[in-house]
Parts: structure tokens; sequence; C-alpha cells
């Protein structure tokens, strides 16, 4: 059978991959005030594993990243369903956010926001949803 | 000195205004390869190149606008660009784009 040589790519993987994870994860801590946030996040996370699975093929990687991406979809749409319910805890309208800065010992003073924790959800949404449609159109031989 | 200043201004418009031009007469004569492009490797190499067309116009709106927040742009649209070109390659030399099993 005839069999590619693409050792540069997976050789080259291994380590863009792992840049492609931290700019996602950079992306969807700068949301909310620069460009970025859960979306962006997620389809970057999504292009990272993509990356993978064109390299190794299905079936290592499902045997490196053992997560059922279908069951990503109901977490993520139920924190950002949480994160709205919240609200009725401090006598606010649904989906109010709010601000306030923090001091944490190594970042100095940081400012969190709970729209950030929407943004959570919005991200683990967009990988399930991204990862399940890249997968279930691949597998139709 | 404010002479100076002045000079370098109108000169970065123009220069603006010349890369604008370069970059859309390079994206007019891609479009034209896309849809004429005798083979398909013509076709993916034309799509690779608009995507280093757009984070170029992505960097001259960037100076043009005087802000830094297009930076992140530039990032993102050379990424997906590369994991195109990527699966375009991979489509053209295999014909399969995730495989069950390398080995």
């Amino acid at each position: 059978m005839y069999k590619p040589n693409d050792l540069i790519l997976r050789t080259t993987t291994s380590l863009i991959a792992f840049i492609l994870l931290g700019f996602a994860i950079y992306l969807l801590l700068a949301g909310h005030n620069s460009p970025g946030g859960g979306f962006v996040g997620g389809l970057m996370t999504s292009g990272a594993v993509l990356l993978m699975y064109m390299s190794y093929g299905i079936e290592a990687v499902k045997k490196m990243l053992p997560i059922n991406f279908v069951t990503l979809i109901p977490i993520g749409l139920g924190i950002a369903v949480l994160t709205g319910a919240g609200s009725f805890l401090f006598d606010v309208p649904f989906m109010s956010q709010t601000f306030g800065y923090f001091t944490v010992p190594i970042f100095g003073e940081i400012e969190l926001a709970t729209a950030m924790l929407f943004d959570l959800g919005v991200y683990f949404t967009v990988v399930g949803v991204m990862i399940t449609i890249i997968l279930s159109i691949a597998n139709d031989q | 000195m404010t002479d100076l200043l002045k000079f370098t201004d109108s000169f970065l418009g123009i220069t603006l205004i010349i890369c604008s031009a370069g970059i859309s007469l390079s994206l007019a004569l891609l479009l034209y390869q896309i849809i004429k492009g005798p083979t398909q490797p013509d076709r993916a190499v034309s799509l690779d190149t608009i995507g280093i067309n757009l984070m170029g116009i992505a960097g001259i709106l960037a100076i043009f606008l005087e802000t830094t927040k297009l930076n992140d742009v530039v990032l993102l649209i050379g990424i997906l660009g590369f994991l195109g070109t990527l699966a375009i390659a991979k489509y053209l030399e295999k014909g399969v784009i995730i495989d069950r099993d390398l080995d």
C-alpha cells in the first residue's frame, strides 16, 4: 500500500499544536475587552485538535485524548445557562454582569469579570460542535 | 521638526495607497487563477496566497487605523491559512484528509 512520507509534518505537529493551544487560552482570557473571546478560542482549540487528527490519524488521537467531544456541548450550554441564572442569587436581572479588581500573588492586580464564565461555556460548546462536525464528515467511508 | 513629521505622515499615506493598490491587483490576478487554473494544485497555491494577502490587508488596515488590536487577527488568519493549505495538500496527495489509522 502507498505510504506517505510525512515525517516533517508529524515532528512539527507536536510543537505547533501546543503553540495553538496556548494561543487559544490567550484568546479566551483576553476576550470581553480586546479581540478574542470564547468563540475564537474554541475555534483555535479545534484547529489544534484537527491538526493532530490530520497528522496522526483517528485511532492514535483517540488514545491521546480520551474525550467524547459530543458531551462537551451540554457541559458548555449548562455552564452558560448557570452563569445567566446565577444573577438571581444577587437580586439583579437575568444575565447581569459585573467586574472587579483583585490582587493575586504572581500577577499583581488583575481584572476579573463574570463575562469570562459565560465565555467559558461558549468555548466548550464551540469545541464540541466543531470536532463533532469535522469527525462526522470525515468518517463516512 | 514639524516639517519632517508632516513629510513622514504624507509619505506613509502614499505608501499605504500604493500597497493597497498592489494587493488589490494581486487578489484580482489570483481570483483569475482560481477560476482558470489548469490543475488543482494551481488553485490550492492560489488559495494559500490569498490567505497571505489577507494578512497583508489586515496589517495595512492596522497602520491606517493606528491601532494594535489587529495584530491577533493577522496571527489568526495565518494559522487558519496554514491549516487550510495542509488539508488541501493532503487531499491532493492521498485523497483522504483524516485517515483512520496511519500505520
